[in-house]
């Protein structure tokens, strides 16, 4: 939290000094001046009325750290107990249901058991890095937050770079994960830290080579912008997002499945199975330092979904023209929302794939097909102003530069597999 | 085509999901202790003393400390002591009953010997199960008046045994019956010719009628 | 201004003084990393933004892991890896070493002739770097490129032939025993068997 802080401070320092307008952008927008849209930013401004000038962007950052930790501390709080419960009726029993209505109190029960659980902390331990992994981890997951737009104007850094700076945050968090499993002085947290920092790099690769060609169209790499790129409608119902075009089709799916595996969730979860290598990477770590991974790992997760809803979904954009009324935030919640929903559905069915499954999945099929579609964003770009029956075969060439690569490539790599048979079954 | 298995699997799972909520088949949880799952009637825990009826338990236990469960039993949970005296039992025979019935829960496996060899079904098997004590050695050695359960409670939890072991008891109490009538009738026969002529018409029906009201008792020798 | 530029200096400078000074490698290894922090911390302040992300993402992120796997996969035992200074005329060699490039480093900046401080902080759009790489500098982006190309197939080649490497124990072991020849283990797992079939 206080290395968001730091960040936070450093731009907005960085912009009072170098005496840019503070803040970046006003309300300009001619349908943003409902009272619902306005009201985040309007409150904000009053509070920092409060403070004389000189410390307005202080103040101003840390209205934004504590807006963002209060509003994702409490989902994640209630992502927990939502999960549970949503696993649970696909896997035909209740949830949690005794503490409070609904199970709703559950976070708060757990929360108490993690803190007063005993904190062992081995014998041979290196105790500062012992120490210090779960900080970063939770410090470098929460950074990666500054930089998504909320809503129209809500952000809580403007910057230039906001994709490579939500990049460079999470590959932070890798780092924290050997350190945990190396400062446990267990030959397998190590063994098990190095399989999850191998995991994280395959996939860093398809992660960030299916937002180049989001970025290439955009033509910048700051977030709000490539939100407002993604405005608009054909025919006021169809919306331009960029999940509704082939390329980003099969680029959002390559972000989603890289975005499980870099936030280790299943099916991607080898590194912190229950049943593998005792807890993996967390095996010395209980209480309160393992709620502190656990909570890492939420955040991440919301994170690469806030970067999916935003280079992907729209942003805050409604997918409609006559459902503007409904503030910006509420859109990027609800599509939020139904990303992480999508993804707790994905982890109550697929199976855990095994290191060499994963790793082969990223290297031979992922990345190609990343790849390509690179291309077909670039020949989608270069085919925008054509006529319409031009528009027409540049569909129909673009699905199929989708498709083709996708079939080829997934019949090579399954040749060998046949469906298992059971001899004596 | 490559992923049509995960499409099929979230289906599956979507279907799981949405049919929990009104399918009773897809939501098998029991939200013990507001409910509880019917339990079958074969169901057996720890052992429980038949008594006919719930007024008089301790007067009316069908057990006659015969002792053959507490020699019967594996891990010899049972203790039985013999009363000094007797008292009459359902058919009027007077029997032996138990003074003091322990069964020891702790130790029992609820292998149900005890109840396969009573020949009195006296001793069946009960099916509670809430039965969790805080006293480790005292709370889990069950004494007479906690074993001592009525006949109607049997038949609540095992209906057709209970049925059943209640047909072949009034049977039995029948047979025995029409044994005692038939050996009554026999010693009255015996007894009318042995009686000698002169007060015979009159007193005739009398000693018949006597002899039956007085069949334990031997009749008088009449030499 | 000038406190920042000094507080980070020392933070930079400390960690790396500490990072040399460690016994233990992988505590080197870890504030090394901290000293590119440091760095990406001077790109930040200088208003190069882009620069400080990437240092974070390519340092922090990827030549970490590097520094990091290579430690641990070539230490002798897994358990410390501490680094012992070897004899007095290392240590002098050293130290003769690092003056040399603290003098040409300070002749360096001493022969520098700064002009008036700019009034306006230059900035380094992403657009500009952009239209950079793909204009002027694109010869040395595909220079770059190919030397990348050339490390990936060379790691992969590497790695492909270790596992074919005749001196790895498991599997080819295994194999040799399946061709017919026995290793001594193999040997007296056998002879003991075929003794208790004569007996009996």
């Amino acid at each position: 939290m206080s290395a968001a802080f730091l960040v936070s401070l450093a731009a907005s320092a960085n912009a009072w000094m170098s005496g840019r307008a503070f803040p970046a952008r006003t309300l300009v927008a001619p349908d943003a001046d409902r009272f619902l849209e306005r009201a985040p930013l309007a409150a904000r401004d009053w509070v920092v009325g409060f403070f004389p000038v000189s410390l307005h962007w202080l103040v101003h950052s840390l209205i934004s750290i504590v807006a963002v930790l209060a509003v994702f501390g409490l989902f994640f709080a209630f992502l927990t107990i939502i999960e549970r419960k949503l696993l649970g009726r696909i896997q035909n029993r209740l949830g949690p249901n005794r503490t409070g209505p609904f199970g709703l109190l559950q976070p708060f029960a757990d929360a108490v058991k993690a803190l007063t659980k005993e904190d062992i902390v081995p014998a041979a331990a290196d105790k500062l890095l012992h120490f210090l992994a779960p900080v970063i981890v939770v410090a470098f997951g929460l950074m990666g937050f500054a930089v998504l737009p909320f809503g129209r104007d809500i952000i809580p850094v403007e910057l230039d770079a906001a994709v490579l700076y939500f990049f460079a945050a999470s590959s932070a968090t890798e780092l924290a994960i050997f350190m945990a499993g190396w400062s446990s002085r267990n030959k397998y947290s190590l063994l098990a830290a190095m399989r999850a920092l191998a995991q994280l790099i395959s996939y860093e690769l398809p992660l960030l080579l299916s937002i180049v060609p989001v970025v290439m169209l955009a033509s910048t790499l700051s977030t709000s912008e490539i939100v407002r790129a993604q405005g608009g409608w054909t025919l006021g119902i169809l919306p331009h997002w960029n999940v509704l075009t082939p390329w980003g089709a099969a680029g959002f799916l390559i972000f989603v499945v890289a975005a499980l595996a870099e936030s280790n969730r299943s099916p991607f979860d080898l590194p912190e199975a229950e049943s593998e290598l005792i807890a993996g990477h967390l095996t010395e770590y209980s209480g309160f330092k393992y709620a502190l991974f656990f909570m890492a790992e939420y955040f991440g997760m919301t994170a690469l979904c806030g970067l999916g809803v935003t280079l992907f979904l729209g942003g805050w954009q409604a997918p409609c023209a006559f459902l503007e009324f409904i503030p910006s935030y509420v859109w990027f919640g609800a599509k939020l929302f139904g990303l992480i929903l999508g993804l707790i559905w994905i982890r109550g069915t697929l199976l855990r794939l095994r290191i060499d499954q994963l790793t082969r999945l990223a290297w031979k099929f992922l990345v190609p097909l990343a790849l390509i579609n690179l291309a077909n964003a670039a020949f989608w770009s270069l085919t925008a102003g054509l006529p319409w029956p031009g528009q027409i075969a540049r569909w129909i060439v673009s699905m199929a530069l989708v498709a083709v690569p996708f079939v080829t490539i997934g019949r090579t790599l399954s040749a060998g597999l046949a469906p298992r048979t059971y001899k004596y079954a | 085509m490559l992923g049509s298995g995960i499409l099929k699997g979230l289906a599956v799972t979507a279907k799981n999901f949405a049919g929990s909520y009104y399918d009773p088949a897809r939501m098998v949880t029991v939200e013990y202790p507001e409910k509880r799952i019917p339990i079958p009637e074969n169901y057996r825990n720890f052992p429980f003393l038949v008594s006919e009826n719930a007024e008089d338990p301790m007067g009316t236990l069908r057990c006659v400390a015969c002792q053959i469960c507490e020699k019967e039993c594996p891990p010899q949970c049972i203790y039985i002591e013999k009363s000094k005296d007797k008292k009459p039992d359902a058919t009027g025979k007077l029997q032996l009953f138990p003074a003091v019935f322990d069964i020891d829960t702790s130790v029992c496996m609820s292998c149900q010997i005890c109840v396969e060899v009573c020949p009195f079904d006296a001793i069946k098997m009960d099916q509670v199960y809430e039965i969790a004590a805080t006293d480790r050695f005292n709370d889990l050695l069950l004494d007479r008046e906690q074993l001592a359960k009525s006949n109607s409670y049997f038949h609540q939890i095992h209906p057709t045994e209970a049925s059943e072991v209640d047909a072949r008891l009034a049977a039995e109490r029948k047979a025995a019956e029409e044994k005692a009538k038939a050996a009554a009738a026999a010693k009255a026969a015996v007894a009318k010719p042995a009686i000698p002529t002169a007060p015979a018409p009159a007193p005739a029906p009398k000693p018949a009628a006597a002899s039956n009201a007085e069949a334990p008792k031997p009749p008088p020798p009449v030499a | 201004m000038t406190l920042v530029l000094a507080i980070i200096a020392a933070f930079t400078l400390a960690s790396a003084a500490c990072a040399f000074s460690r016994r233990n490698l992988i505590h080197s290894a870890l504030l090394l990393i901290l000293t590119w922090a440091g760095v990406a911390g001077f790109y930040l302040w200088a208003g190069a933004e882009f620069v400080a992300f990437a240092q974070v993402l390519i340092y922090g992120g990827a030549v970490s892991m590097i520094v990091l796997f290579a430690v641990l996969l070539t230490r002798r035992s897994i358990v410390d890896p501490i680094v012992t200074p070897a004899s007095r005329s290392r240590v002098a060699a050293a130290m003769g070493v690092g003056t040399a490039v603290v003098a040409v480093l300070v002749a360096a900046v001493l022969n520098t002739s700064f002009g008036p401080e700019p009034v306006h902080a230059p900035t380094a759009e992403v657009r500009q770097i952009g239209f950079q790489l793909m204009g002027p500098q694109a010869g040395s982006l595909l220079v770059i490129g190919v030397i990348l190309t050339i490390a990936l197939i060379g790691a992969t080649i590497l790695a492909a032939s270790d596992r074919e490497n005749p001196r790895a124990v498991g599997a080819s072991a295994r194999s040799r025993m399946g061709k017919g020849e026995l290793s001594t283990a193999g040997r007296r797992a056998v002879l003991p068997v075929h003794g208790k079939d004569a007996a009996s």
